[in-house]
């Protein structure tokens, strides 16, 4: 589904990122990328968003070079997403209404684009009915994400990338969400990236874990993590096991 | 705002009104009633008349301030590179009082209505240019990353964030200046024309000397500033819906 061949990426005159960096992944697989402030997991991520090129080497997300956000991916970031003069539905609906704008032209819109989506049964699903004719500014964080999450997936992405979605929300919302979002996945099947500086969450969000250091980032270090994605994976030993893994390759050597 | 305590503030202001003029007892403060008494018998002669063209000057320049000042200002807000080259032009050009134009335009466009409708489109034009910009250049990154990841590319973002985001900024400043265009309205009435509230206004008081008549279009221009910042209130109320309470 994603592959970086070679990717070196940087800001400016600045040192790199990414350096020669190649990883992948496959169709319907769940990654966590972990790594401390700094360490470019946002990069990544609008690198494979479309919204960031790399200076040299390619990403390719379905077979195809990014030149552009491609429609079938969806990106849900940490706050400020959300239009704040549109209501819940409206935001909701925001996605629809620009492939309406444009047509199924294969740019914006793919080219197989159905208008009929279901924005009620979205609202439905993620609790929203209630607030739907409310604004961001007057709804819950935990509400918000929902939104944003609604918009991103009436979209039927087959690719979700997700930028600290619930860093700013508290713990009980936060677990909440995350376990929204993996029962989410069981159900669409889209491949999820999910960029965390939370070790707990890459534990329990990625089947694999990609883990970044500080730049540049030359090799993809790629831990398995094969009992996530299970409904009650945070009781289990093997969890704890992989926080604690997680933890001391965190840590500076 | 509650209808009851407008209407006591109203009830206030006539009643002061009512005191100053039993206490001065001249022709120059005619009590309420007087003045309302030439309302009413000015409203079957010139009055409305004038009212109209004041009126028509007023919306005409509005509405060609927001047309234009809207997109140039949506422009600079967007375009860093665009606005280090007319930001200092309108960082110097923006507290210049407009109305001291009046007679220069007067000049270059002689009698009629368009200096007088340049000189409110002025006035108006840096206001709304100035917070259309500021709220452009103040829409949050994350924002516009976010719904370019939806698939907008630039028209879609002009339709969908960047115009929305300009009607607020559009409001606020059509809120702030209305009292200032109304009042250089004024001044560019007293020179080259026979129609207008402030033609109507000088010419009762200084030359015919019909102060209840002065008073009259006094009231009539009071109306015409309230009437423009009630509308103004309201389309807030209607097109800006988030920001109430």
């Amino acid at each position: 589904m994603i592959r970086l061949e070679k990717v070196t990426f940087q800001y400016g005159s600045a040192a790199p990122v990414f350096q020669d960096f190649s990883w992948q992944a496959g169709k319907g697989e769940t990654w966590a990328v972990l790594g401390p402030s700094g360490c470019g997991k946002s990069t990544l991520l609008s690198l494979l968003a479309g919204l960031a090129f790399p200076g040299s080497g390619q990403v390719l997300v379905d077979g195809q070079p990014l030149t552009r956000p491609r429609p079938r991916t969806g990106l849900i970031i940490q706050e400020y997403g959300l239009l704040p003069w549109a209501t819940v539905r409206q935001n909701v609906e925001l996605g629809l209404r620009i492939r309406h704008f444009y047509g199924p032209d294969g740019t914006h819109a793919p080219k197989d684009f159905h208008p009929e989506a279901d924005v009620d049964a979205w609202l439905r699903r993620l609790g929203l009915e209630p607030v739907q004719n409310s604004y961001p500014g007057r709804i819950s964080g935990g509400q918000r994400q929902r939104t944003a999450i609604a918009r991103t997936l009436v979209l039927a992405p087959d690719l979700l990338l997700m930028d600290e979605p619930f860093s700013s929300l508290d713990a009980p919302t936060r677990e909440g969400l995350q376990r929204l979002t993996l029962d989410l996945w069981a159900e669409q099947r889209f491949t999820l990236v999910l960029v965390t500086h939370l070790i707990e969450e890459a534990a329990l969000m990625g089947r694999k874990i990609l883990l970044l250091g500080m730049p540049p980032n030359r090799q993809a270090q790629v831990i398995d993590n094969p009992g996530a994605e299970g409904p009650d994976f945070r009781e289990t030993d093997a969890y704890q096991a992989m926080v604690r893994e997680l933890r001391s390759r965190m840590e500076p050597a | 705002m509650k209808r009851r305590d407008l209407l006591l503030a109203t009830l206030i202001i006539l009643a002061v009104w009512q005191a100053l003029a039993m206490l001065l007892n001249q022709p120059i403060l005619p009590t309420p009633l007087a003045v309302g008494r030439a309302f009413a018998s000015e409203l079957g002669r010139g009055l409305p008349g004038h009212f109209m063209a004041s009126l028509w000057r007023v919306v005409a320049s509005t509405a060609l301030a927001i047309l234009l000042a809207t997109p140039a200002g949506l422009a600079l807000g967007q375009s860093p590179r665009l606005n280090s080259l007319f930001g200092p032009l309108i960082y110097l050009l923006y507290p210049i009082p407009k109305v001291v134009l009046v007679p220069v335009l007067l000049l270059l466009f002689g009698i009629g209505d368009l200096p007088k409708v340049l000189i409110i489109f002025l006035v108006l034009f840096f206001q709304i240019l100035v917070l259309v910009r500021d709220q452009a250049a103040e829409l949050r990154p994350e924002l516009i990353r976010s719904v370019r990841s939806l698939g907008a590319g630039r028209r879609a973002l002009f339709r969908f964030v960047y115009l929305p985001a300009s009607v607020p900024a559009v409001l606020t400043a059509l809120r702030q200046s209305v009292g200032t265009a109304v009042a250089v309205l004024y001044v560019a009435e007293l020179f080259a024309t026979r129609q207008g509230l402030g033609y109507y206004i000088y010419l009762n008081g200084s030359t015919l000397f019909n102060y209840p008549a002065m008073y009259a279009g006094i009231v009539a221009m009071s109306l015409l500033g309230l009437g423009l910042y009630f509308a103004v209130d309201a389309l807030e109320k209607r097109l800006t819906p988030w920001r109430g309470d």
